[in-house]
């Protein structure tokens, strides 16, 4: 099986390569939720951080814990942990994101039965020496948590070694959205999503080799292929858990070149020092790389950040996505918009429930938009 | 309210609180003054409900509480012309109505007084909610005017010690801040007065609400919502200080005259999560008629819940660390403790929960609540869907025939 779809595979299907795992290494695996968990950290416990993406099922029992009101994505975690669907796990890690997370982390703790349970509060403004220091310190108490939890003890050997595994993934996702952007018709969309989402549950240890492979197939094959005429695309907004999206944005004459996901550049973004203090590296990517809407850092950085990218990389148009009743993108987008409309940059905004609108209904409003694009 | 035509039916009048008057002229002349600050030279600060306002109070500075105006809006029944306001400017339904009535407001300039005073900076402490925190950004882009944020880490099992020196470092954050926007020094000793009256008003508000564990309870949670606004808005103020000093007095002669809110109080319930300030009246007379009386709710006792951690002679910085826990910044495992103090303090016999679609810091998790107080406590429980603002999501018709059906089981 080639790399990239040996990817696909453990995108379609996480929780089969997961207990695939689980029958065949001794790798405990820690299920989270948000890019701000400290992957790093978990990679050097020798453990795989995977993270959920809630379900697609129907909901049967977390309906006992939530209100009708919070978004999909934790309810479908939820739903996953109490029906055993993650029995794989070991435990889960919480860092401290929006309001409905930090909740999700008390009903998870008391309700799904996981032998570990952590909550790193991570500072939410992150402009200060003061959340400088705290942000260090609760890493490391997190690292000392995990120490005990799983029995092992994480030498800074292992962290540098992690911090080191890890910027090469990064790195390697760069390069892979960097080619993508550059030769649309020989990436798919989808297959961007598939990798990205391959990348955020595999063992990572096995993941870089695999994404050196990647890439270094892709080099092979080169920039021939000949510029396509379809509109660039960008993405913004939280999760994506829609390949589907991808292909019909492609099916309507458009071309997802680039996004400002927590699922996909605000994954990569930013590189941890490998010399120094290894976990007062990992919270200096924190401070330093692109914020999430439920964390502080300036007025403005967000509009600006995608201001730049749709420049940089010569976007059409973007598209707003975000979950229902999800709180931090729902108050940025506004003002995100309002920067777009500035610029002359048409937008779109798709607020998913837990299902995607009907695909008829959505191909006519892809069609719409894309036609209105330069 | 009495039937005009008649006479004032005296058993009606006795039971009124008599303060009410004192709190309306107080609230009345308190925005006067904030929205005449730009005549007076006084600068305003946007603070959250949840925030310290004590600085504010001894630099001189006026606090406002969109919040509170929040509730005002509510409380008038604007909020739905208001939240659809901001819907249109592209805010979704489903964010927190007191931040869309009040960005609503800011552009219309609507609303019940007519607008807030714009604020010269905007103090956001996250120790309510993270929504908070949006909002103070949106309202820092729209007026052009600093943001500092108050970031209170929340206690999922522990504080560890790294959080409590966090938030006293910011504690001085916040004053350099106020000193910059200010032009002037902090001066000490005054902040340590305001710090002591803080705590004596804090006391005293915990005093007046404690007089609902007295069977008749003098008062209800519905009353302790009116008379909440004094404790979030001049805390730390010796006006504050004295109202509930009047207040309280007037609670403990009720209780020796043996007069009761609710006529014939049979059935104690504790409520949970804010008002629904559109239906206040309505929900307390519904209630009433089945002679069941609210005497005791986590929403208003949240501010002075934080008293234990307050140290008179180290103010500012066991403040920081005791805003730290207040009831909704806390687990649930933390929160079902206080509520099983307030079941039994309070003697209720039923717990009634406001889940409050704007509120998910409060709401989500309730279920989980509930179940823990069904089994470990035994009492009925009841889950009220609802806003707090927003009348398009409260259902009467259904919201009635629970109250009736939980009622039916409270008499069986
Ligand atoms: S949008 Fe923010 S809170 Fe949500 S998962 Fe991404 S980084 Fe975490
Ligand atoms: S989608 Fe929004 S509401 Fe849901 S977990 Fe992520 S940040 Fe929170
Ligand atoms: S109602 Fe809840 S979400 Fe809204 S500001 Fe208050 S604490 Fe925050």
């Amino acid at each position: 099986m080639d790399t990239l779809e040996n990817l696909r595979a453990v995108a379609q299907d996480p929780y089969g390569y997961a207990r695939n795992i689980q029958a065949t290494e001794s790798k405990p695996i820690l299920g989270y939720f948000c890019s701000y968990t400290p992957e790093e950290i978990i990679t050097a416990a020798g453990a795989i951080p995977f993270r959920l993406f809630g379900t697609r099922e129907d909901i049967s029992r977390a309906d006992a814990h939530l209100q009708s009101y919070c978004c999909s994505l934790v309810r479908g975690g939820l739903e996953d942990a109490l029906t055993g669907r993650l029995n794989f796990l070991k435990g889960a890690v919480f860092p401290h994101t929006c309001d409905s997370i930090q909740r999700l982390s008390d009903i998870w703790r008391l309700n799904a039965g996981m032998a570990l349970h952590f909550d790193a509060v991570l500072p939410v403004k992150l402009t200060t020496e003061s959340a400088r220091n705290y942000m260090i310190a609760v890493l490391n108490d997190f690292r000392s948590e995990l120490e005990q939890g799983l029995g092992v003890t994480i030498s800074d050997e292992a962290l540098y070694k992690a911090n080191h595994t890890c910027n090469r993934i990064r790195e390697l996702l760069g390069h892979i959205y960097a080619f993508r952007s550059q030769n649309p018709s020989q990436l798919k969309g989808s297959d961007i999503y598939y990798i990205m989402k391959a990348a955020m549950v595999m063992d990572r240890e096995v993941l870089v080799e695999q994404l050196a492979h990647l890439w270094a197939d892709l080099r092979e094959k080169g920039g021939e292929a000949p510029p396509t005429d379809r509109k660039r695309v960008l993405l913004s907004g939280g999760i994506c858990t829609l390949p589907d999206i991808y292909t019909l944005i492609e099916d309507a004459g458009g071309e997802v070149v680039w996004d400002d996901l927590c699922t996909g550049t605000r994954y990569f973004e930013g590189e941890v020092r490998e010399t120094g203090d290894p976990v007062e590296a990992i919270a200096e990517r924190y401070l330093s790389r692109m914020v999430c809407p439920a964390k502080h850092k300036g007025m403005s950085v967000r509009g600006e950040h995608l201001s730049r990218l749709v420049r940089e990389q010569q976007i059409g148009g973007v598209i707003f996505l975000f979950l229902k009743f999800c709180e931090p993108h729902g108050f940025d987008y506004p003002y995100l918009k309002a920067c777009m409309d500035r610029a002359g940059v048409p937008t779109l905004l798709l607020e998913v429930e837990e299902q995607l609108p009907a695909e008829g209904q959505l191909r006519t409003r892809f069609e719409t938009f894309i036609d209105m694009l330069e | 309210m009495s039937d005009p035509g008649q006479g004032a039916d005296p058993e009606k009048e006795r039971r009124k609180i008599k303060s009410v008057q004192k709190m309306k002229e107080i609230m009345t002349n308190y925005y006067i003054e904030a929205k005449g600050a730009a005549d007076t030279g006084k600068k305003v600060a946007w603070i959250t409900s949840g925030g310290p306002v004590e600085p504010l109070i001894a630099m001189d500075v006026i606090p406002v509480y969109p919040e509170n105006h929040g509730a005002m809006i509510g409380a008038s029944k604007m909020g739905v012309e208001l939240c659809e306001k901001a819907e249109e400017m592209g805010y979704p339904r489903e964010l927190c109505s007191y931040a869309r009535s009040d960005i609503g407001c800011s552009i219309t300039g609507g609303g019940p007084i007519g607008g807030l005073p714009e604020p010269d900076f905007l103090i956001c402490c996250n120790n309510i909610c993270g929504t908070v925190m949006k909002w103070y950004e949106v309202a820092s882009r729209y007026y052009d005017v600093p943001l500092f944020i108050l970031d209170t880490p929340f206690t999922h099992r522990e504080f560890p010690p790294a959080a409590k020196q966090y938030v006293i470092d910011q504690i001085y954050e916040y004053i350099e801040f106020l000193e910059r926007q200010c032009g002037r020094k902090m001066d000490y000793d005054r902040m340590q007065e305001v710090g002591r009256l803080s705590v004596e008003g804090l006391r005293l508000w915990q005093a007046v609400l404690d007089s609902g564990a007295h069977k008749p309870a003098p008062m209800t949670a519905f009353d302790a919502f009116f008379h909440l606004a004094l404790i979030v808005t001049l805390r730390g103020t010796q006006e504050a200080v004295d109202y509930y000093r009047q207040l309280r007095d007037e609670m403990q002669e009720r209780i020796e005259q043996g007069i009761g809110m609710v006529p014939n109080e049979k059935y104690r319930l504790l409520w949970d999560n804010l008002p629904v300030w559109y239906r206040t009246k309505w929900l307390s007379e519904k209630f009433a008629a089945h002679d069941a009386c609210l005497v005791g709710d986590t929403y208003t006792s949240a501010w002075s819940g934080v008293l234990p951690y307050i140290d008179e002679n180290n103010f500012l910085e066991s403040m920081s660390v005791a805003y730290s826990q207040v009831y909704i910044n806390v687990s649930l495992d933390i929160m079902i403790d206080t509520l099983r103090r307030m079941i039994d303090k309070y003697d209720v016999d039923g717990l009634v929960m406001h889940s409050n679609r704007s509120c998910k810091p409060y709401s989500l998790g309730q279920y989980d609540l509930q179940r823990m107080v069904m089994e470990e406590l035994k009492i009925p429980t009841l889950v009220l869907e609802a806003d707090m603002v927003d009348e398009r999501s409260f259902s009467e018709s259904q919201i009635e025939t629970r109250i009736d059906a939980f009622m039916e089981i409270l008499k069986s």
